[in-house]
């Protein structure tokens, strides 16, 4: 009962009070709105977050300690992750490194944001750039005119393409055509996917409240 | 350019190759440059998160009470409860012990849920048909100038294209008759915003691959080595650092050869 049932329960009361309190304009059930939406809920939700790092070095830890496959780049990832940590709460005054908790000195610190700077977006920035190939031979299977669909699919995706060509007379109506397609088939598209969207969330909503939905509790 | 940022541009450049190095395959600078990004990342949302998620929505609400009574008295004793339900999910980890952390969870998820239902069907169910209902402008049908947006036919493409999608992924019914011709009609809506949104994004990662070009030649070669002038401060210990970077990456290559050669061999 208490390991499975009453969890269930809990996901029910919460949800349901929650669902029901957006209806009422009171001012206490806006507190408890507040109080529980807006102030626990990011509680948690940090700590769960926090789950997922401490998961990471676990892992990255088991890794090293049975000297698994690769294990020297596990090493590589938990230097830079405690690396960035440290000069994340201590900050240098003077000759001392301090301890800085409750304030958030450590974010101005000259070596937390030149790590952010130099490898953070750098590294993000090449990854996404380096999709730019992968999308081209993407782009080679997709966009082979087989029928009527992949055609329009081609004809807009290279529309888009082209839309900033500097070719004499034809990059303007280039931009006209892709700025008509961007507001016109691919608003109606979009709104109908987000409402697609929003109906398939609620619905999944409720089946969380009403318990129908417990795969996210896991098994035993 | 000082040395120091000389040093973090020519690290960042050692990167940015390293990452590009995955296209001609897996490699070991590739699975460095990787593990550093992802623990450097890792890392730096915890920080962010502790300094702007947990001190200020915890830490700081009773920081006037005293740890040595579990801060029961502060002047917001309450909200320690969230605190000990975020510990509780570490139970997880033990298999005594999981079915703890499922309170948590239940607290988080029900929440979630329950404020999900009225917020999704309002934001992005209402809105979105709210927008579709607008009065179609019939005295402007046909616009003026080359595929206007304001027009009246653009607005009938938007009404009658977003119901067709929308029919098209509705299966209850089968796709025969009429509702065939109109779910026909969806498929070829969103076929024109899947291509559009694939050109974008296109250009969207070329124009990022020619950001990282961009910065390896401006930023890197010509402030940081002086090519062409730029930087008359740029010295002998520039070209060193730059050698070792070039070193490493020659070398890499020519040990890839000898290893192509020595399996050649071999077979």
């Amino acid at each position: 009962m208490h390991k499975r049932q009453l969890p269930f329960i809990l996901v029910f009361i919460f949800g349901a009070f929650m669902a029901v309190q957006y209806f009422m304009p009171h001012e206490s059930s806006e507190f408890i709105y507040e109080f529980f939406a807006l102030d626990w809920v990011p509680i948690i939700g940090i700590f769960a977050l926090a789950l997922g790092i401490w998961s990471l070095i676990k892992v990255s830890w088991d890794k090293i300690k049975h000297r698994r496959q690769d294990w020297q780049y596990s090493v590589v990832l938990l230097a830079g992750l405690f690396t960035i940590i440290f000069f994340g709460f201590f900050v240098k005054v003077g000759e001392h490194w301090e301890f800085r908790f409750m304030t958030s000195d450590g974010l101005q610190s000259y070596m937390f944001r030149h790590l952010f700077d130099y490898i953070v977006i750098p590294g993000q920035a090449t990854v996404f750039s380096l999709l730019a190939f992968y999308i081209a031979s993407a782009s080679y299977r997709a966009f082979r005119a087989r029928n009527l669909l992949a055609t329009l699919l081609l004809s807009a995706a290279l529309i888009m393409m082209l839309r900033f060509s500097p070719i004499p007379g034809l990059g303007e109506y280039m931009s006209k055509t892709a700025t008509w397609l961007l507001n016109v088939p691919n608003l109606a598209a979009k709104r109908a996917i987000i409402i697609g969207i929003g109906l398939g969330m609620v619905a999944t909503a409720m089946k969380v409240v009403l318990g129908i939905e417990r795969g996210y509790m896991g098994k035993g | 350019m000082d040395f120091s940022t000389f040093l973090w541009t020519s690290f960042a450049a050692f990167l940015t190759l390293a990452i590009f190095s995955f296209l001609y395959k897996d490699n070991p600078l590739y699975k460095f440059a990787e593990h550093l990004f992802v623990g450097v990342s890792a890392g730096y949302f915890v920080v962010i998160l502790f300094h702007n998620g947990l001190s200020p929505n915890l830490l700081q609400r009773l920081s006037d009470g005293d740890w040595y009574y579990l801060w029961l008295n502060s002047l917001r004793p309450w909200y320690i409860i969230p605190g000990i339900l975020g510990i509780l999910m570490f139970s997880r980890f033990s298999k005594k012990w999981a079915w703890v952390s499922r309170y948590p969870m239940a607290i988080y998820i029900g929440i979630a849920a329950g404020v999900a239902i009225p917020l999704e069907m309002t934001n992005r169910v209402l809105r979105q048909m709210v927008a579709s209902m607008t009065p179609i402008n019939w005295g402007n049908f046909l616009g003026s100038g080359y595929l206007d947006i304001a027009s009246g036919y653009s607005e009938v493409i938007i009404l009658t294209g977003a119901v067709s999608a929308l029919v098209y992924f509705f299966f209850s019914t089968p796709h025969r008759g009429a509702i065939g011709g109109i779910a026909k009609y969806g498929i070829w809506i969103l076929m024109l915003g899947f291509g559009a949104t694939f050109g974008f994004t296109v250009m969207n990662r070329i124009s990022l691959f020619a950001n990282r070009i961009q910065f390896l030649w401006v930023n890197w070669m010509k402030n940081a080595f002086n090519v062409k002038g730029v930087n008359p401060q740029a010295d002998t210990s520039y070209m060193l650092a730059f050698t070792v970077v070039a070193l490493i990456f020659v070398g890499y290559v020519v040990w890839e050869i000898m290893k192509k050669f020595r399996k050649a061999e071999t077979a």
